[in-house]
């Protein structure tokens, strides 16, 4: 369970200590033993605020932000898609997209798998996640139905023994799926662990303009914490060159940044 | 076996009181309340959250009438501790109310037999605290069974337990599913011929369903029929006449999948089980295909959001019929199945009848599976009625949710016209009295959400009030005729059990907090009482150690309709709780959490 419920207030409504909600087990994003590029950008915000970092942790599970930031088990979430309304976000500090991962053998650069209008799709096994709310689907989920692959798809639930990401990429190294269609920061990081290596290819978002493939990640604060969010748009502005560097060495693919955007 | 003698005989003693319903209206008001063959000693008691086998919710005492009931008045309650939303039917056999509460499911005895029904034991089953996080719609438990001398329960995470209904203490438990792959257990189970029949919820993060018979004495398992897969698993074999075409055939809850997606599809077995001793036949519901989206499971997609009708002892399937074939709404086809013997067409028929999510109610043959009429009970836009011809639904393709499209007006919502809150049926007013939504949405995309670490946008729902604004309604249904006598507007969804009673009176509860009785004739508001928070619990009526009627009821407000109290999520967020938060924007100043059995009785 979350501990501190203590609000360490410092002056001038900043706290005087950087609370940070994760979960425990959720690489490459977080874990316990603060080993994800969350946990890092973590460290370098709470260097760079001169506050003491604090965690509380808590499964990544229904009603994540309802249960942290709303609990006021923490002041900060450090991943969120921006725009999400449950929570007030940051201007993003990445851009990442859905990645086709494939084995590397075979498949030249020239035949990778680029996008949804590919005339092989329907005849390949492809994974792809499944998200654990009736009646929705991730966007390569959607986009493989409206390009008529649906019958060779293999979905991977939620819930299960590892996160849906790496089950997906491991059954494409171990050759039971053609290719996965995956999340960027999941697929880079579970594809460079795999053998034998694994391709990963940006995903061409299909003509449906309301099927985003792309999303900019930024940081979440509670709704209305105005000063909190300055605090940490102002970081994202001075430190962006350290956070690249933290999201390089963990392999994540990114897109450009563009401008001033809500996805 | 003794339980099978029990159980029997109470049955005998519905079927009996049944067959009257076949009788001149005029004729079966005449008689006495309990007719002549009724297990006298069982007949005041409630040893299964729907009253009987036949799943009426009907009590035979008539103390407390419509023209009496005015005076009712509080005999004692008890608060269970827990604020969860409160489900479940409060349990009587002998001297002992028996009650299971939400997570963390703490079975409590309480003594009638002592002023103010002090508690006798309880015994608390600990489950895993993990399966809190997993549960779809709250925590809830919709109530335990009882039978020759044991209380039967599920827990969220995935055990049935037989306690000694004496003495508290436990006599076994199963582990029979996993919460870490998002499965949990929320249904009362049905005791049959010596069977505890349970099945398992969590389809939206792909639980493939099923129903599983467990031995009373041992808790070992019997059988398990799969919802979905090949007819091995779902136990499908010579005995299978399905009525319609559609139905027949080889390993069609495979073959009416894309290849393997059946392993995860959902058809899960969260709502109630009915059963006919002359027929010996169970009947239970099964829930939407999950969890894909409907573009990504192209055909039928059996055996979901169906009815199965299976032998109790081996579990083979005689026949099966699909409510919403390719479920585009999450229309679950888990609700109750009321078995009553009626007039259809001037010809004496067993029917059942269903009143679906889909909007409909299904009067079927239950012997054959043939759907006599389907007539809808609330507004619907989702589709035009049923083919009587060939069993289908037909759908309004313009209706149909999809990613990048706005599609207004779909009525009935996701939560359909009803949910999971069981209705009651009088065989005095051939009568079914369905508590249930008034409920239309909207559904466009856009909002970005995160889920295991994987952005996604999602079809957004914002659920608001149907035609006329409220959005619930107690509507009393002439299953012959196929239309209402009369229906009463609530302002929230009537998301609690209705009770029937042989004093021609009726209950049920809103998630406002009022428990109201009316008179099961013309509909009239009776009496009613404001209790401490709203309710969601299935109100039952027993005969106390002295003598006199007894109304029960929880107070508790919670589940997918109330998780804005309960769960405290933000009402300002429309989408919270699967789009129900838009529509209950008002809850949270309307009543408060926390849990709470009522009972009352007439004055001495």
């Amino acid at each position: 369970m979350p501990m501190a419920r203590a609000q360490a207030q410092g002056g001038a409504g900043m706290p005087a200590v950087l609370r940070v909600c994760a979960e425990p087990d959720n690489l490459p994003y977080s874990r316990e033993d603060q080993s994800g590029f969350e946990n890092r950008i973590a460290r370098l915000l709470a260097d760079d605020l001169g506050l003491p970092l604090q965690y509380a942790w808590l499964p990544d599970r229904r009603g994540f932000v309802r249960k942290t930031l709303g609990a006021n088990a923490c002041d900060v979430i450090i991943g969120v898609p921006a725009g999400d309304e449950r929570l007030l976000t940051t201007r993003p500090y990445y851009r990442s997209t859905y990645v086709f991962v494939q084995h590397d053998t075979g498949a030249t650069s020239a035949r990778a798998l680029r996008s949804f209008d590919d005339a092989r799709l329907p005849a390949l096994r492809i994974g792809v996640q499944l998200v654990g709310n009736d009646l929705a689907a991730t966007p390569p989920g959607h986009a493989l139905a409206r390009h008529d692959a649906v019958r060779h798809v293999v979905g991977f639930t939620v819930a299960g023994e590892a996160p849906p990401a790496q089950r997906m990429v491991d059954a494409v190294a171990r050759g039971e799926l053609d290719a996965a269609v995956v999340w960027g920061p999941q697929a880079g990081y579970f594809a460079s662990r795999a053998t034998p290596p694994l391709r990963i290819t940006p995903a061409a978002a299909p003509a449906d303009p309301d099927l985003p493939f792309a999303f900019s990640i930024a940081m979440g604060v509670r709704k209305g914490d105005r000063v909190m969010k300055a605090r940490l748009d102002d970081f994202i502005v001075r430190r962006g060159a350290d956070i690249d560097r933290i999201l390089d060495d963990h392999a994540v693919p990114r897109m450009p940044l563009a401008q001033p955007e809500q996805p | 076996m003794r339980s099978h003698n029990h159980t029997q005989k109470h049955s005998a003693g519905w079927t009996g009181l049944l067959a009257g319903g076949l009788l001149p209206f005029a004729m079966v008001a005449a008689q006495p309340a309990a007719p002549p063959d009724a297990a006298p000693s069982g007949e005041g008691e409630w040893t299964m959250a729907a009253g009987n086998h036949a799943s009426t919710r009907f009590s035979p005492l008539a103390q407390i009438t419509a023209d009496n009931v005015s005076k009712l008045q509080p005999a004692f309650t008890f608060s269970t501790g827990v604020v969860r939303g409160h489900e479940a039917a409060p349990l009587v056999v002998g001297g002992t109310m028996y009650i299971v509460g939400p997570y963390p499911n703490v079975l409590f005895a309480l003594d009638l037999t002592q002023p103010g029904a002090p508690l006798k034991w309880k015994f608390e089953p600990k489950p895993d605290a993990g399966s809190q996080g997993v549960a779809c719609c709250d925590q809830v438990n919709r109530g335990a069974a009882y039978a020759d001398g044991r209380v039967f329960f599920n827990t969220l995470d995935n055990q049935t337990i037989a306690v000694d209904a004496a003495s508290g203490t436990e006599l076994w438990r199963a582990k029979l599913g996993d919460i870490r792959a998002g499965e949990t257990m929320t249904m009362a189970p049905l005791v049959v011929k010596g069977k505890v029949l349970v099945g398992n919820s969590g389809g939206e993060f792909g639980v493939r369903g099923w129903l599983t018979a467990l031995d009373a004495a041992t808790g070992k398992t019997a059988w398990r029929a799969w919802s979905t897969g090949p007819d091995s698993d779902v136990l499908i074999g010579l005995q299978f006449k399905p009525f319609y075409a559609q139905d027949r055939g080889k390993d069609l809850g495979a073959s009416s999948w894309p290849p393997g997606a059946w392993k995860i599809g959902g058809g899960n077995v969260w709502g109630w089980i009915s059963y006919d001793p002359g027929l010996d036949l169970i009947y239970y519901g099964t829930g939407n295909p999950g969890p894909w989206n409907p573009e990504q499971r192209p055909g039928d997609n059996r055996w979901t959001a169906g009815i199965f009708a299976r032998r109790p002892d081996t579990g083979e399937a005689v026949w099966f019929y699909q409510f919403s074939p390719h479920d585009l709404h999450d229309y679950d086809g888990v609700n109750e199945n009321i078995l009553i013997d009626a007039e259809v067409g001037g010809k004496a028929r067993k029917v059942l009848v269903h009143p679906d999510r889909n909007g409909h109610v299904y009067v079927m043959d239950r012997a054959s599976g043939e759907v006599l009429s389907a007539q809808p009970f609330v507004k619907v836009t989702t589709s035009s009625g049923v083919d009587l011809k060939t069993g289908r639904l037909r759908y309004d393709p313009t209706k149909e949710p999809k990613v990048g499209k706005t599609i207004r007006g779909i009525c009935p919502a996701s939560p359909g016209a009803k949910d999971w809150q069981p209705s009651a049926y009088s065989p005095r007013t051939r009568l079914v009295y369905i508590p249930h939504q008034n409920l239309c949405q909207d559904s466009q995309s856009s909002q970005v959400s995160y889920i295991a670490g994987t952005p996604y946008v999602g079809t957004e729902a914002r659920m608001y009030g149907g035609p006329g604004g409220h959005r619930g309604r107690f509507t009393a249904w002439d299953p012959v005729a196929g239309k209402a006598r009369w229906s009463k507007e609530e302002n929230f969804p009537v998301w609690s059990g209705a009770l029937a009673t042989a004093g021609d009176v009726v209950f049920y509860g809103t998630m406002d907090g009022w428990f109201k009785a009316l008179d099961a004739h013309t509909g009239a508001v009776r009496w009613e009482f404001k209790t401490d928070s709203g309710i969601i619990g299935q109100p039952v009526s027993y005969r106390g150690p002295d003598g006199k009627q007894y109304v029960a009821v929880l107070s508790g407000v919670g589940a997918w309709a109330g998780a804005v109290v309960s769960g405290d999520l933000d009402a300002r967020d429309g989408t919270a709780a699967l789009g129900f938060a838009n529509a209950m924007k008002d809850l949270p100043t309307a009543t408060r959490k926390g849990g709470k059995l009522y009972v009352f009785k007439l004055p001495d």
